[in-house]
Order: structure tokens, then sequence, then C-alpha cells
């Protein structure tokens, strides 16, 4: 569909697991615009390995909550997805998930792929019960709702909530953080596969944010989950995230291993993005914010579209487009033609073990 | 500059709200929601006061309550000296008039979006405080100050931006116009409320250091409010701070921002330290509390109010409250832990009441 660039070495480079649930390739999503088109989603190939946690982390507006949109094939009017995801349930043949009808990606979705968004207060309706979400979930799956009731049960236990209080209350009458546990639940009641997280903790405070990503990590083992979790923080998402894949300007620019990317991350811009971020940790004086700024979806630099932010860029940065390749090792992916001078150019200010191999 | 009295001095400061059942709940007492008990915090010139706590702990209503927006219930607020709701209300002498201490006391919102009128551009916004308190400056003399206040904060080409709607603008933006607005009234405290944990995280560290260094051109003191640690430690520490942790309504320890960081007292400092993502490749395990939710502030625990979920917490904390003691010269905290010879001590551990479950509250009366 695309006609924009002339190399595509996205898809031949990406890092394929050995047991993937979901297989995304080349998902692109581009909106028709006065000013002309939007490409919020740029050739993304990705590959999520069952039983993993995938940390995927960008700044508003690099395109990461198209990317989960696209995974469900959620993507609004009038934004135009392309490209192949499949799906791969733990039996049966593999479902290409942009070929379904309506009804069958009505059942793909909640019972196979669920998602969480971020500000549970606006995904529950404010005049029924938290127990009536539960009900009418299995009712319109057509799911036995006493056997389904027993779980949702069991799942609010699970995130340390009183089950029968819970599901007795109106939305409004619990907090943020018993809001957002309660939607935890229903998005697992019908036992899917796979959980995509957009943001599902920003607007809590810390404690519970960290709170609730303990509780997780717990349910994915207890249930069997591949999650998915979208965020802005790549800190926050560091210690669960098994895999760690970090977006600029609608592309992913490095995927790896979580301590891989802390300990070495090899794309100027990961390695900026953690010493931008605010810790406990780094000397005051280290920490500093990205020169620039990220780029309008309709205007993306050519080549590699962080060229005019990096103290690394060149000639050949300015006018060809990286592609994604394997650095350190086979798994640790980035798109960038100086990767092997990152870290000496932009030292991190925090030192992290390199747990080699 | 001169004079001793503090910028803001804050005296056992309560504030309680009364929240009724409803229209035709005739019978239910009124319930009380305790937001604030027993603060006492001074604000100087040029300070920096960072107060961080989970949602509901009342940090919001306490910064609210330090810059005369929100009344106490009990204690007192006073300016320069001057009680803020006896200017107010014009009780005794009032030597400060309200109207002053109103426009010197001024706020930076949470989600700088809703703040901004949709339908004005920014320089309309930006003249309004002008119009309203310099009346008899030139409308010339007013765009240019809007114009070369946009410069300050790095917002160029000023005339571009000061021509924008609010929705032309990224979220840094619209809190720079905020933050300009505010600084348009040449205030001496601007409360910060959450105005950094909305942007992304890679701006953070940048309006962080746009806003002391106008602190610094402007001689402004800070008041930020913050559940993140981390922003309030660059913040504090940066602006020479302190950092003061509240939980349920009161300040449970308050120092030096590296102090607050590197030795905190308080067990639920401690708590929020844990809960404070490090890049560092150190597993943290499960949170270091008891309870993960915070008891209903309509009834908050007796005794020291953290005991239901204090993995510290004994039989002593439950029956009473401890008062702030003095752990440096600036760092004071709320917790029997601090003496050595407190009854604590030699009280039984409550650590053993079902830990991580929220139905568990502990019989505190």
């Amino acid at each position: 569909m695309s006609t924009h660039e002339p190399t595509r070495t996205n898809d031949a480079r990406t890092h394929e697991v050995a047991d993937p649930i979901l297989e995304i390739r080349d998902a692109e999503v581009v909106f028709e615009m006065d000013r002309g088109v939007s490409r919020v989603l740029d050739n993304v190939s990705i590959d999520i390995e069952r039983g993993e946690v995938l940390g995927i982390v960008g700044e508003s507006g690099s395109g990461k909550s198209m990317l989960a949109s696209a995974m469900l094939d959620a993507v609004v009017d009038p934004g135009i997805l392309s490209g192949e995801i499949t799906f791969h349930p733990p039996d049966g043949e593999p479902v290409d998930v942009l070929a379904q009808d309506q009804e069958g990606i009505r059942e793909l979705r909640w019972e196979d792929i669920s998602m969480v968004f971020q500000g549970a207060m606006s995904s529950f309706n404010p005049t029924m019960k938290v127990g009536g979400h539960f009900e009418e979930t299995l009712k319109a799956h057509e799911y036995d709702v006493e056997a389904g009731m027993e779980r949702a049960r069991e799942l609010l236990a699970d995130l340390y909530l009183e089950p029968d209080r819970v599901l007795d209350s109106f939305a409004h009458e619990l907090s943020g953080g018993m809001q957002q546990r309660a939607l935890i639940a229903l998005s697992l009641v019908l036992e899917p596969d796979v959980l995509v997280m957009d943001e599902p903790t920003a607007a809590l405070d810390l404690l519970m944010q960290r709170s609730i990503l303990a509780l997780l990590e717990e349910l994915k083992a207890k249930y069997d989950l591949t999650l998915v979790f979208i965020t802005h923080d790549l800190p926050l998402i560091a210690e669960l995230a098994d895999r760690l894949a970090v977006m600029y300007a609608f592309e992913l620019v490095e995927v790896a291993d979580s301590d891989s990317i802390l300990s070495r991350a090899v794309h100027p811009y990961t390695r900026s993005l953690l010493n931008a971020t605010p810790n406990l940790d780094a000397p005051l004086s280290e920490m500093r914010p990205i020169e620039g700024s990220a780029p309008d979806p309709v205007n993306v630099p050519e080549g590699c579209s962080y060229h005019p932010r990096c103290p690394l860029a060149d000639e050949e940065c300015v006018s060809q487009d990286p592609g994604f390749r394997p650095t350190h090792t086979e798994d640790h992916l980035a798109a960038c033609f100086h990767w092997e001078e990152a870290s000496e150019a932009i030292p991190f200010n925090i030192e992290r073990e390199v747990n080699d191999e | 500059m001169s004079s001793t009295e503090p910028l803001i001095s804050l005296k056992d400061v309560e504030v309680h709200f009364k929240e009724s059942g409803g229209t035709f709940d005739f019978f239910s007492e009124p319930e009380t929601v305790h937001a604030v008990d027993g603060v006492s915090l001074d604000i100087e010139e040029n300070d920096v006061v960072c107060l961080v706590g989970e949602s509901g702990c009342g940090k919001t209503t306490l910064g609210k309550t330090a810059i005369g927006l929100q009344r106490p219930t009990g204690g007192s607020v006073s300016y320069r000296g001057q009680d803020i709701w006896q200017a107010k209300d014009k009780k005794g002498d009032v030597e400060v008039p309200y109207g002053d201490i109103r426009r010197a006391l001024q706020i930076i919102h949470q989600d700088p979006g809703s703040s901004l009128n949709p339908n004005r551009r920014v320089m309309k916004t930006l003249e309004a405080p002008l119009r309203r308190w310099q009346k008899d400056m030139s409308a010339g003399d007013r765009r240019a100050q809007v114009l070369q206040m946009l410069e300050r904060v790095g917002m160029t080409p000023a005339e571009d931006y000061a021509s924008r709607y609010p929705h032309q603008l990224s979220g840094g933006e619209k809190q720079r116009v905020a933050l300009v607005r505010a600084l348009l009234m040449d205030p001496d405290v601007i409360l910060a409320d959450e105005a950094i944990s909305a942007l992304d995280v890679s701006l953070r560290v940048e309006m962080m250091d746009l806003m002391l260094e106008l602190q610094d051109q402007f001689d402004t003191s800070f008041v930020a409010v913050s559940h993140d640690l981390s922003n309030a430690r660059y913040f504090a520490a940066h602006g020479g701070g302190r950092i003061g942790v509240m939980y349920l309504g009161r300040l449970v320890e308050i120092g030096p921002a590296e102090e607050i960081i590197n030795n905190p007292k308080h067990p639920y400092t401690k708590v929020l330290r844990w809960a404070t993502p490090n890049l560092k490749e150190e597993a943290s395990g499960e949170p270091p509390v008891r309870a993960i939710d915070i008891p209903d502030p309509k009834n908050p625990p007796a005794g020291c109010r953290f005991h239901t979920r204090c993995p510290e917490a004994r039989e002593a904390c439950r029956g009473e409250t401890p008062e702030s003691y003095q752990v440096d010269a600036d760092h004071e905290v709320a917790c029997f832990r601090e003496l050595d010879d407190h009854e604590y001590w030699s009280s039984p551990e409550l650590a053993g009441e079902g830990p991580g479950n929220e139905g568990e509250q502990s019989s505190a009366d």
C-alpha cells in the first residue's frame, strides 16, 4: 500500500521468536488530512512471544496507542490500517486478524485478546453496578454466567479486592486504583490469552501503579497470559517486562530484552530518554532533557526520523532509512547506523550492570 | 526580604469536609472527610516545597490552603504575618488587603488543557490578568509584556504562539502558557498542582528547569504537589527546597530533598521510595505495605494513621498519635521509631495481621 520509502528493511530484520502468539508485519495506519497524509504507524513489524511481557514504550504521539489498536483491528475511522496481523491460538489454526468479519473480530476481542485502557472511570457505565458489567460481558459472548461470575470473584480476590463489595458497587463508589483493578478483572473474565494494556496505570499514583504491576505478574503466571503493556514510562515497566520495544516517530527504533535496554541500549533516542527520566539514583546534574521535539506525523523527516535531534547524525542518516539491524546480539535490534558509537557519545547517567551471558 | 515573618505560615491547619448522604437522606449524620489535620508549615521567600503522597492524602488540599484558596476549618494561615481569612472577612486590623494576597498567591493546575479557555487565543488569555491588575497599562505595553514572557519560556516566535488557540499547542506548551499566566501576576508563591506529572517523562526535566530558572528571575516560591518522588526530588533538590510527605491528611515527614530521598525515616516515606521505579536492575519484589488501598479518609485509623498498612507497626501505634520529632535541623518525622525510649519498642508487632488485604482494617479504637 505504501509508496513512501524505497528500502523496506524492517520486515526482513524482524527478530522472530520461537513461539509467537501475535505476529505483526508491516502494520501501517494512515489518516488522509487536509494538510497531507498523516502516517501515525509506519511499517511496524514485531513478534510477540507466547507468555512474555512486552513493554511498548514511547512518548505522547509516538504511535504506541495506534499499534495497540492495530493489534485488535480497532483503528478508528477514517484511519486506514494495512499490513498483516496473525494470531496463533494455543491450539488450532492461525487467525488472520485483519481478514475477520465483524462477528469474528467480536469473538477475537475479549475472548482471545483483551484490552484495558487508561481511565477506568470512563470504561464503566456509571449507571450500572460493576457486577452488571461482568454479567453483560459474559452474556454477550454466550458464556456460562454462573461459572463466569465465579471466575470474576476469584479474579477480583486475586487483585486484592473484596469481590462482593466491588460487584455490588457503582464505579464511582470505588477509588481509582480499585476501578482499574476491577477493569483488569473484567478484561480477564472471558479467559483471553493476550492482555493488551494501554497506559493502564497512568492516572494512578505511583504506589498503586507499582502494586498493580506486582499483581499483574502474579496473574500472568496463574492464568498463562501474554501481556503487552504500553506506556510512556520506561522505568515503570522495565522491571515487569521481559522485552522492551521503544517507539519514536511512529516506528520501532529499538527492541531487546529489558536488561539489555537498561544496561546497553544502542539507539541514541533510547539512551537520551533514559537520561532524561527523573529518578532517585542519578546525580541531579546529569538528568538532561532531549533537545528538540518529536515530529509531526504529516511531516516526518527523511532518512532516520530521529536525525534532527541526534548528536550522531551524519549525511547517511539524513538521506537513508537505517532499518532494523541486529546489534550486540541477534536479539537486540535497533534502527541506527551508528549504534556502535552511541554508548560513548551518550553515556548513561547511572552505572548499570551488564549481564553478559 | 528583610521581614522575619515567613512568607506563608500555616499553624496547626485542619481542613474537614462535610459530606452529606444526598438530598433525600435525612437520617444519617453527615460524614466528615479529614482532608488535612494538624499541619504546621512555613514557606519562606524563594522557597521550594514539594508535597508528595498518594491520591487522597490531602496534599492538594493543603497546597490550596497554603495559597488561600481553601478555607481551613481549624488553625490559621497567614501571609507575611497577615491572617489570610481575617483579611478576607475584614476582621481585626487588616494590614494586607485580601486582594493583594490573592494576587500574590497563584496556581498552575494539573491539566493545562482544561485550565485554558479553548476559545481564546493565547494572547487574550494572557492579557486578562494584566487588564485586571494593571489597569493603567496601555494595550501596547500589555502585548509587549506578554510577548516578552512567551519568549522567556522559550515559546518563539512569540507572535506566532500568541495568536494560537490552546488546541494548537502541545501539552508542554500549554503548561508553559499556564506558567506565564501565573507569573504575569508577579506572585510570591505559585502552587504547581501535579503540573509536571501530566507531561511526558522526557519533558519533565525541561519543564522543571524552566520553572526553577524563572523562580530565580522573579523571586517566586513554589509549592509543588506531586505523587512522584523522583519529580519532587529533582524539583526540590535543584531549588534548594524541602520535600514534605503526606499521609491521610497528616504531614508525616519533612526535610531537605536529598535527605528525604537518601535518609528517609518514616516507614511511609520508605514505601514511597520503593514505589518509585529505579533504573537499576534490582528486583523490588512485593510492595512493603500490609494493605494496598489507602483507608477511607472519612474514618481515618486512630493513633498513627499509617498503622493499618505500616510494615513496622506495633500495638503502641494504634493508641497514640505520634508528634513530629526532630531528626536534624530541618528534618522532622512523625513516627515513634525516632524515639529510642518509646514504649513502641516493647509493644507487640502488628505485622502478622493480614498482609495486603484491605478487608483487614484493624479495629482501631
